[in-house]
């Protein structure tokens, strides 16, 4: 496999998740509609952004974290089940987080966006990617776990800890990207009635790449 | 259960909703008090079909005596809001509480909207003692669940309130207010969804309304005369609006459905001074609501002869205004006078400033204007009232409330459904349909829900 395909990963997950209505292009329209101007869109990117990175980010760390204790190859498995059986959850019972409302500052904006990344499970999708690159920094004979005790000094020269937050930042950027060109073409060009004929149930298909995701994870294991 | 994109009849703004398609049915909560359990009618309201205008549908109630009143869809076009959407939640069930039993129900309008069935019923005790609340009242989807009110608890006394019901299980989740602050009477609500507002507006608890309006509390002044304004996301009372106290019985309250606007109108039943009815604006100045009395409608002077006893001494008939909408631009107000037997137009595109537009008779304590198709004397007047997404149709029923109607319509209220329609291009102003008529015979309609969504079912989060 190429070294290239776990960041095109990141890349189209980060803009998979920009598409999602659910996770922000539509509230950051919303805002500017109820503002009636522009600089209400842009200025609600920054927080909604933040608020997904900050979810990504906590699984990330819970993954490294992970690893000082759990063998590679078990917390593998553990990642593939729990994301199997978070889609398969997610596909029975079809709740959505409620919360706030429309009047919302920065705080509410970052906040509302950890909450919804996390609870659609946004950052359990990277799973399979963060465990290829913590795979291949063992393949180079630097597994995480063998160096438990160090604190800050071995996460900053960790190359799987770099790798992640590399990745973070990637899927966060695509995420932007993606989230920002889809709400200032819907503001300015397209309308909301594009909602009624384009938003398919996003539940579904997220669900579906949450248990695509599990199953990659076991394929990584089994074959890495 | 599972749908691919947005329930059709879902739309972002109050506007787009106004190019939905023509409504084919119309739902009729029917109060039955001659011995049967009440229903809930499906009327056939395409004029192309050959049961146009008749009743095609019937559910009954598993119990007698609910007496059926307001009701509401499950879900609507606040799925689309931003914050918590949910768009793929079909509009599907009618809940329908029993204002006097407490019992709700919960209707399935799939597969055939013509033969809807009930699929839950949610008993008083069950509401009881999950909300401390009795006699459910208004019924509003909202963008995170199902919101209901109710007049009282259920020893008949204060505080009403609101509540809210889970949208996918339809089991009730508690009461809703944090911060109740002076309120304690209960009526209607609902909510400006672009500023996290709700308001609510006074009746009277169950123990003053049930037996029938008490001459004695409507004398000193004892119904209510406030609207209460709350925080909506931190379910606290932020104010109470006093219209003073001789403006008896604030009930329906409408605001803008443009959630931009920080406005609403609200109508009083009577005034003690002088019987007449009042419309009243609320909006809002520098982070502080007020409001102001926008329409007057006097009381209209008549023969004792043709008087019920509660208004022999007055020789004069009240307006009586028991509901009233607003189309969904924004631009049109309807107005039921049930007492004098008239429903009237305003235009409210100035809302400080409404123009009367139009007025039509039916029915009324002492006129007993007759309609078109039938051409005999009609008792009830208009009531209830709903007005098509388009703004085009305006469908209207003649009961009020069981004990109220034996009290202002003593000889019996037979029921009936009309409806009129609206010049909307050319300025405004509307007439009856003269085809458009049905006998309920010794039933009594109230409020009136149209396929896919009316002008008071849907609230929005993205303005016009």
């Amino acid at each position: 496999m190429s070294a290239a395909w776990p960041w095109l990963v990141l890349v189209l997950l980060g803009a998979y998740h920009g598409l999602n209505p659910a996770m922000g292009w539509l509230f950051a329209v919303s805002l500017g509609l109820q503002e009636g101007r522009r600089e209400a869109v842009l200025k609600a990117f920054w927080p909604i952004a933040l608020g997904h990175a900050a979810a990504v980010t906590l699984v990330v760390a819970a993954v490294l974290v992970a690893q000082v204790v759990i063998p590679l190859d078990t917390l593998g498995y553990i990642g593939a089940v729990t994301l199997i059986f978070f889609g398969l959850y997610k596909l029975i019972r079809r709740k959505h987080p409620r919360w706030v409302g429309m009047r919302v500052g920065f705080r509410d904006l970052t906040l509302w966006s950890f909450i919804m990344a996390t609870a659609h499970g946004a950052g359990f999708m990277l799973v399979p990617v963060l465990l290829r690159f913590s795979g291949t920094v063992r393949g180079m004979g630097h597994p995480a776990h063998e160096h438990p005790g160090h604190g800050v000094h071995l996460f900053l020269t960790n190359p799987a800890a770099l790798a992640d937050i590399a990745a973070v930042a990637v899927h966060t950027l695509a995420m932007f990207a993606v989230m920002a060109a889809v709400a200032l073409v819907v503001y300015e060009k397209l309308g909301l009635m594009i909602l009624k004929r384009t938003w398919f149930n996003a539940d579904l298909a997220w669900a579906g790449a949450l248990i695509v995701a599990g199953v990659l994870t076991m394929t990584i294991r089994t074959t890495a | 259960m599972t749908i691919l994109r947005p329930d059709p009849t879902y739309y972002p703004s109050p506007r787009m909703a106004m190019q939905a398609p023509k409504e084919k049915l119309a739902y009729v909560a029917v109060l039955n008090p001659n011995g049967r359990p009440d229903a809930l009618a499906v009327m056939d309201v395409d004029p192309d079909s050959s049961t146009y205008t008749e009743v095609v549908g019937r559910v009954e109630m598993p119990v007698m005596g609910d007496e059926l009143h307001h009701f509401g869809w499950n879900a609507c076009s606040a799925s689309l809001c931003p914050y918590a959407p949910h768009p793929h939640l079909e509009r599907r069930y009618l809940i329908v509480p029993g204002l006097r039993s407490s019992r709700i129900h919960v209707i399935d309008t799939k597969p055939d909207p013509a033969k809807p069935h009930i699929v839950k019923v949610i008993e008083p005790e069950e509401l009881h003692e999950r909300t401390g609340y009795s006699r459910p009242h208004t019924t509003h989807c909202g963008p995170d669940g199902i919101y209901m009110n109710a007049l009282g608890t259920p020893d008949g006394n204060g505080p009403g309130g609101v509540f809210v019901m889970d949208h996918d299980t339809f089991e009730p989740l508690g009461r809703w207010e944090v911060d109740r602050g002076p309120q304690q009477f209960s009526y209607d609500f609902w909510w400006h969804l672009g500023h996290d507002t709700m308001i609510t507006s006074e009746w009277g608890t169950p123990n003053m309304v049930e037996a029938g309006l008490d001459p004695e509390v409507l004398l000193s002044n004892g119904y209510g005369h406030r609207i209460h304004v709350w925080d909506l996301r931190r379910r606290k009372h932020l104010q109470a609006l006093d219209l003073g106290e001789e403006h008896q019985m604030v009930l329906e309250l409408r605001p803008a459905h443009d959630p931009t606007k920080a406005y609403g109108f609200v109508g009083v039943v009577v005034s003690t001074k002088d019987l007449s009815a009042s419309i009243w604006l609320w909006h809002r100045e520098n982070d502080k609501w007020d409001i102001t009395k926008v329409i007057d409608i006097p009381a209209e002077p008549a023969e004792p002869d043709l008087l019920p006893p509660l208004l022999k001494g007055f020789g004069a008939v009240p307006p009586l205004v028991s509901d009233i909408n607003l189309s969904l631009d924004d631009r049109f107000l309807y107005i039921s006078c049930w007492g004098t037997g008239e429903m009237r137009q305003y235009d409210v595109s100035d809302p400080f400033d409404p123009r009367h537009t139009g007025s039509l008779h039916l029915g009324g304590i002492a006129r007993r204007t007759e309609h078109p198709k039938t051409g005999r004397p009609l008792n009830g007047a208009p009531q209830m009232v709903e007005v098509s997404r388009d703004g085009r149709r305006v469908y209207f029923s003649n009961s009020l409330y069981s004990s109220w109607d034996e009290q202002f319509y003593p000889d019996g209220i037979r029921g009936w459904v009309a409806r009129a329609d609206v010049d909307a291009d050319n300025g405004g102003g509307f007439t009856l349909d003269a085809d458009f008529f049905t006998d309920f015979g010794d039933e009594r309609p109230h409020q009136i829900r149209l396929q896919g969504g009316d002008s008071s079912s849907d609230s929005f989060c993205y303005p016009s």
